[in-house]
């Protein structure tokens, strides 16, 4: 029987105020020392100021074989893209 | 390289004739250097090659902090003993994010590390030469890393996903290490008469492993084509090497060391320069085991594995404890 540690996804908010981003995994056998080891490995150089750990297993993902009719709906709406709009230079910058 | 003599698990590139319209699909998708991602359908091969590689590359960083850890407590001062530390840190990341990577491939981390110990998995040759002296510690960071980083900034566009980010935040890292490196050795090398031999008994001994790095020559590459072919690999062996070469013979004469091969001379028409091969039955001697450092390296893993059993298997029950209590509140 496997005593392997569980798998661990490692989120990081860098410096300059932007969201949480996945940087990678790590294995670790609770949540205390899972973020004590992404501190280790992934901010050993200033990489950020806030991490969030997640166990890999609570993590629900869209299969990649749906990923035409899933993402469909928004490719057949380009006017929700501002650029679909032209309006005039007399109006100035909108 | 970190990873050398990758078997692909099938001979010969199919044909687009010979491809299933799933093998097609797949093969257009790497063409077109889009990358594959872990739950993506993917060949067979193509898992269990990469599974090789990857995972044969965390070995060697993990091994890798073996040669330079012999050195951490008798390092010459004080902060380059807290560099070397930060270094050989740095490669136990490298190992983890390796590890991260094969492990989306369906292999887990315990796996690979138990296919290693009973040698079922390899390492890089590299890391089974001694380190005998301190400028040994300056000629592993610039010119095993710096050989290192010439592979991995190449494998930075290698197909797979997770590979290719974890070469990318390698490579960030790795540059620390070749300039360490060679600040360390730049010091030996100006230094007095004794240093500056040891400098040069340095890059004499390392001079044909770190050439050996890269694996064997393209004529004798016979696990090449398929990898190239699924750009798991992205540049040949040789390819690397001459690039490896061209950039550290000026740096070894800044250092005004003597070359270490009595063959390196400028090929004006070539415009590279060339180099004598290595003695590729050594290096296919240290591959099978038979190196310097083998047995001791393989010794050592093992003993760490089971000496921090306990510390596994402790750490984890005291978890499952913890959140059985709070289970039960």
């Amino acid at each position: 029987m496997s005593n392997e540690w569980p798998l661990w996804e490692v989120f990081i908010r860098g410096q300059h105020g932007l969201s949480h981003r996945h940087v990678g995994s790590l294995h670790a056998p609770d949540a205390d020392m899972a973020i004590k080891n992404a501190r280790d490995v992934y901010t050993r150089r200033n990489e950020g100021v806030s991490i969030w750990v997640v166990e890999a297993r609570h993590i629900a993902a869209t299969a990649p074989g749906e990923k035409g009719p899933l993402f469909e709906p928004s490719e057949s709406k380009v006017y929700r893209h501002p650029t679909f709009f032209d309006i005039p230079d007399e109006v100035g910058h909108m | 390289m970190y990873a050398q003599m990758i078997k692909t698990a099938r001979s010969g590139v199919k044909t687009r004739d010979e491809m299933t319209d799933q093998e097609r699909a797949f093969q257009d998708k790497i063409d077109n250097d889009i990358k594959i991602e872990p739950r993506d359908w993917m060949p067979d091969d193509y898992r269990a090659t990469l599974i090789r590689q990857i995972g044969q590359h965390a070995h060697s960083e993990v091994v890798g902090q073996l040669p330079e850890g012999n050195w951490i407590t008798r390092a010459p001062t004080l902060e380059r003993k807290a560099i070397l530390l930060a270094k050989v840190q740095d490669e136990a990341g490298h190992g983890l994010y390796l590890y991260s990577a094969a492990e989306t491939l369906g292999e887990s981390r315990d796996e690979l590390v138990r296919l290693l110990h009973e040698g079922r998995m390899k390492y890089s040759s590299i890391f089974n030469y001694p380190t005998l002296n301190w400028a040994d510690i300056g000629a592993v960071g610039w010119l095993v890393d710096g050989a290192a980083i010439v592979n991995q900034v190449a494998l930075q566009r290698t197909s797979y996903g997770p590979y290719s980010r974890a070469m990318i935040k390698i490579c960030k890292e790795e540059s620390f290490h070749a300039r360490q490196g060679y600040h360390a050795i730049m010091k030996m090398a100006f230094g007095s008469p004794e240093q500056k031999r040891q400098a040069q008994d340095a890059v004499n001994r390392l001079w044909f492993p770190a050439i050996m790095m890269f694996g064997p020559n393209d004529s004798e590459s016979t696990h090449s084509e398929q990898s190239m072919a699924w750009k798991i690999k992205v540049k040949s062996n040789d390819e690397l090497r001459q690039q490896f070469v061209d950039q550290t013979i000026p740096q070894i004469e800044y250092l005004g060391l003597d070359l270490p091969d009595p063959g390196i001379r400028w090929n004006e028409e070539r415009g590279h320069y060339d180099f004598s091969d290595p003695d590729w039955s050594e290096f296919f001697d240290v591959i099978k085991g038979n190196g310097p450092c083998n047995v001791d390296r393989m010794t050592a893993r093992r003993k760490a594995w089971d000496d921090g059993e306990w510390v596994r298997d402790g750490l984890l029950a005291h978890a499952q404890k913890k959140s059985a209590r709070t289970a039960a509140e």
